[in-house]
């Protein structure tokens, strides 16, 4: 799942991998501009709906839900 | 009396408001806020999107933050999703307590953390193109009011 900018960059708010995925992994399913945005640190992981406190700690299981958060609007 | 909620269609806050205050029989003071989208120049329509497994439950913990900070009869969270024009209502907190500065205190955290930490992304169309609205310093200074 990627929500609000991000799913501009990866161009759909959903996209489909195939797992079993890593932090590596992940990044290199994603298109370009989207794996270098979802390196900065404002930019949160979960899994399966829970926050990941550290997301390059990322394991992703075939079927798990992985959601790209970046920091949210505010104002 | 705990309502918290996440609405997709138009909302009319009077109706929300009176049934709530009549929830929480013997309050001293009830203490509403209403945000609406506001008529910035150029701005055709704002969209909110949301995490369905994180914005509500955490709704949720913020409205346990506010029982536990403040003495509260009741709240009532209601944030809109979706598509909005100018002047449709986006938000709704009311507080019912015994004492004034319950309620008055409990709606304006509540407000500053749905503003600046609650999982809602916003992006609004100037010119029938869409553009993202980013975080502000001043939603960090709100935050930083309650971390005390």
């Amino acid at each position: 799942m990627l929500l609000g900018k991000l799913a501009d960059l990866g161009g759909a708010p959903a996209l489909s991998l195939a797992g079993p995925l890593d932090w590596a992994g992940l990044k290199a399913a994603l298109p370009a501009a989207l794996a270098e945005a979802v390196d900065d640190p404002r930019n949160r992981v979960a899994l399966n709906g829970a926050l990941l406190a550290d997301k390059h700690a990322l394991q992703a299981s075939s079927g798990d839900e992985i959601a790209l958060l970046p920091p949210v609007s505010g104002g | 009396m705990r309502d918290i909620r996440l609405l997709t269609q138009m909302f009319i806050p009077g109706t929300l408001i009176g049934p709530f205050t009549q929830a929480n029989p013997g309050l001293g003071g009830v203490c509403t806020f209403v945000g609406e989208v506001r008529y910035d120049e150029g701005v055709e329509a704002l969209e909110l999107t949301h995490y369905e497994p994180l914005t509500l439950p955490g709704m949720h913990e913020l409205a346990d933050r506010a029982f536990d900070r403040f003495t509260l009869m009741g709240l009532l969270m209601v944030h809109r999703v979706g598509q909005m024009r100018p002047g449709e209502p986006i938000v709704c907190v009311s507080a019912a307590a015994l004492h004034r500065r319950d309620a008055i205190d409990a709606v304006d955290f509540c407000m500053d953390h749905l503003k600046s930490a609650a999982w809602f992304w916003k992006r609004e169309r100037r010119a029938g193109e869409w553009h993202w609205i980013e975080p502000r310093a001043q939603d960090a200074v709100d935050l930083a009011r309650w971390q005390s």
